[in-house]
């Protein structure tokens, strides 16, 4: 695989998004590694190219934003919004992320080795999301599709206002949000489990050990009894 | 006898007329027993409907000795406009400043997003996509697309925002400043929820906030973010509900807008609680000279174009907003109008959904007589988007061309010629907000003494 290197010291930011915007039939299958990214925002968004990035330190807000078949490694930390909206591919955090990890994302794997910050898989749209360490509060919320496994502890407000997405927690929850409960596992979503875990590096933890959190549907429609929740 | 019984009725205690209460008048009262019985806010769709201070209070004064005026038909008076200017590599250009205001697909069906698009193109102007996401009916027909990013990133996918000619980035709207959409089960039909990524049929909100950024310094990150997605190609737009316009409008600035879209309390929306639409956020007459008072402080009035919206019907409005200072104007209400809605001949219809053409605003309903605010299947092919496609583009070529004789009238060769010098206010109120003088003196409140 033929492997090209650029230096955000004395590169602009600007050439190297354009370069990895560039034809997808002269990018696929090229290894791409980025250098002194000293946490500027927006590393390698709107990839829609099967590329492997690698981001050699950390990365600012929104790296990886709405990346499409490339696979980004950061390996360091990412600010705000790692990976919002992905539509597919791959994204792997080797260090923590902010806030709104995987926001909205719609496709992909997204991997946090470490923490996640507050609002992690906000209004999350079928992407899988999954995280080595604890997410801050309000994680979660309004999510609408797809899977996020959390192998540390949730902070507050786990889930709320949450639609169909379904969220696996191996520690403590601090609290769900509104609308949000504990499901029983069923084989299908402890095979959805098992799978994620297994393409994450973490093959070896037991879907078992993991509780199950879902809407309980209450707040689907506009309803006097439900006001206090709204 | 007869002059017996007249002396009877002069002599009775005179009875007052029964007096309905200002305060407690028949719109009030009925939405208090209505509240009463279902425990619930109203929910409706459209702008406000109280009378606001507007347009109709500001007249222009026309050319007479002093300044002279242009031959109507004869000597030219441009109305193009190019928006984005500022950092975008490919400006828009348009025709006339008249565009169409995002409204979502799902709050309009798909052959409604089609008339709308078939007649802006026809007259060069522009449409845009709203809440849910960008349709291939609208693309297909719409010569220049502005692609709206929402709150709620419903259908948000970065194939359309490469596709669009320019991309806006929604904070709020002028009918619920701070608050998200609405969009009820009866409108969430299985296609609606698969753009929507939802489950059919729920009542669904759309969030208020962004999910990935809060505050001024976030949001020039994110815009920057869109920009080097689409490579500084295609204009970044920000859109704002009125409610503190001069700071607003500046932070805007600051994050890196090519352009401001600034909407009043009079602009329409979907669905949206009646309390909200009434009672927050400005009327767009106020709006207007902070706004521009931003741009002018910051040297960027022209340079990062601003375009206004809340209540334009026609050419008289579309030429004031530009006299304070706007560079091109958005209307959403009025191009349904032209379209078909509301018309008063479906007025047995409207009837028997209890209410009367030109009233109808329970839009979250899907219920829509004249097939714009539905996604039901029969009622939407009441839109034929050819015709109801012509008669907007009829309506925007009027507004254009009323917007013109005016500007010729005041000696201006093109629209954006047109200025505050132009106009008086007929209400203390309007010359306040507008800073246009009280017509026939010299006195503007707050800016010089009586
Ligand atoms: C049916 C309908 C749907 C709307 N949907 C959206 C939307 O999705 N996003 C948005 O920013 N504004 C939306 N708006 C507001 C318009 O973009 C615009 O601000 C407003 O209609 C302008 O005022 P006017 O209706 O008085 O012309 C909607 C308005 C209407 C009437």
């Amino acid at each position: 695989m033929e492997t090209l290197k650029f230096d955000l010291d004395t590169k602009s930011l600007r050439e190297v998004n354009q370069f990895l915007h560039g034809d997808a039939s002269g990018l696929n299958g090229k290894s791409i590694v980025i250098e002194n990214p000293n946490g500027a925002h927006n590393i390698a968004v709107g990839l829609k190219a099967e590329l492997d990035v690698t981001i050699k330190g950390h990365a600012g807000y929104y790296a990886a934003g709405m990346n499409q078949i490339a696979k980004v490694t950061i390996e360091g930390s990412a600010g705000s919004g790692v990976a919002e909206n992905m539509m597919s591919g791959h994204v792997h955090v080797k260090g923590f992320a902010s806030n709104a990890a995987g926001a909205t994302a719609n496709g992909g794997l997204l991997v946090i080795d470490g923490d996640a910050g507050l609002r992690c898989a906000i209004a999350l749209k079928g992407a899988d999301i999954v995280v080595g360490g604890s997410v801050g509060s309000f994680s979660a919320f309004m999510a609408q599709a797809g899977n996020f496994v959390i192998l540390g502890d949730a902070g507050e407000g786990l889930g709320d206002s949450i639609y169909e997405a379904k969220v696996f927690v191996r520690g403590k929850v601090k609290s769900l949000g509104a609308d949000c409960e504990e499901k029983t596992m069923n084989a299908e979503d402890r095979q959805i489990l098992a799978d994620l875990l297994k393409k994450s590096g973490y093959a070896d933890v037991s879907p078992d050990s993991f509780k199950q959190y879902g809407s309980a549907r209450t707040l689907y429609h506009f309803h006097v009894d439900n006001a206090g929740a709204y | 006898m007869s002059d017996e019984k007249s002396t009877d009725t002069i002599h009775k205690t005179p009875q007052t007329s029964p007096r309905q209460s200002a305060t407690f008048d028949e719109y009030t009262n009925s939405e208090i027993r209505r509240a009463a019985a279902t425990g619930i806010y109203d929910i409706r769709g459209g702008g406000s409907k109280r009378k606001l201070p507007h347009f109709d209070d500001l007249l222009f004064l026309g050319a007479s000795v002093s300044r002279y005026p242009l031959e109507g038909y004869r000597e030219k008076c441009g109305t193009d406009v190019v928006l984005g200017t500022r950092f975008a590599k490919k400006p828009i250009y348009l025709k006339t400043p008249v565009t169409i205001a995002g409204m979502s697909f799902g709050s309009l069906s798909g052959p409604t997003k089609e008339a709308l698009g078939r007649g802006a193109s026809a007259v060069g102007t522009s449409t845009t996509t709203g809440d849910g996401g960008m349709t291939p009916e609208e693309r297909g027909h719409s010569t220049t697309l502005v692609y709206q990013y929402l709150p709620s990133r419903y259908g948000m996918n970065p194939d359309d925002l490469r596709k669009a000619d320019a991309i806006e980035v929604v904070i709020g709207q002028g009918a619920k400043p701070g608050g998200g959409g609405m969009l009820l089960g009866q409108k969430i039909t299985k296609r609606v929820a698969k753009m929507r990524c939802l489950p059919e049929g729920i009542d669904q909100r759309s969030a208020c906030r962004h999910p990935d950024w809060t505050g001024p310094d976030d949001l020039e990150i994110k815009i920057a973010e869109i920009r080097e997605i689409t490579d500084w190609e295609k204009p970044i737009y920000v859109k704002i509900g009125a409610t503190r316009p001069y700071f607003d409008v500046a932070l805007a600035v600051k994050a890196g807008a090519d352009v401001v879209v600034l909407d009043g309390m009079q602009g329409g929306t979907a669905a949206t609680q009646e309390v909200f639409i009434e009672h927050v956020g400005l009327p767009i007459l106020a709006a207007i000279r902070p706004a521009v008072q931003a741009l002018q402080d910051l040297g960027m009035h022209r340079k990062v174009q601003l375009i206004v919206s809340g209540g334009i019907r026609n050419g008289a409005d579309v030429a004031k907003a530009l006299a304070l200072g706007a560079d091109a104007v958005a209307i959403g209400t009025a191009a349904l109008i032209a379209l078909g809605d509301n018309d008063p001949h479906l007025e047995k219809e409207y009837r028997k959904l209890g209410t009367t053409a030109g009233a109808y605003d329970d839009w979250h309903e899907g219920k829509d007589p004249a097939g714009i605010t539905t996604q039901d299947p029969e009622l939407m092919k009441r839109v034929d988007p050819i015709k109801a496609g012509h008669r907007l583009a009829n309506y925007i070529t009027v507004m254009t061309m009323e917007a013109q004789i005016v500007a010729r009238a005041c000696g201006k060769s093109h629209l954006h010629n047109l200025e505050p010098e132009d106009l008086v206010a007929l209400t203390i109120e309007a010359s306040a907000m507008a800073q246009v003088p009280l017509a026939g003196t010299s006195w503007i409140p707050g800016v010089t003494k009586f």
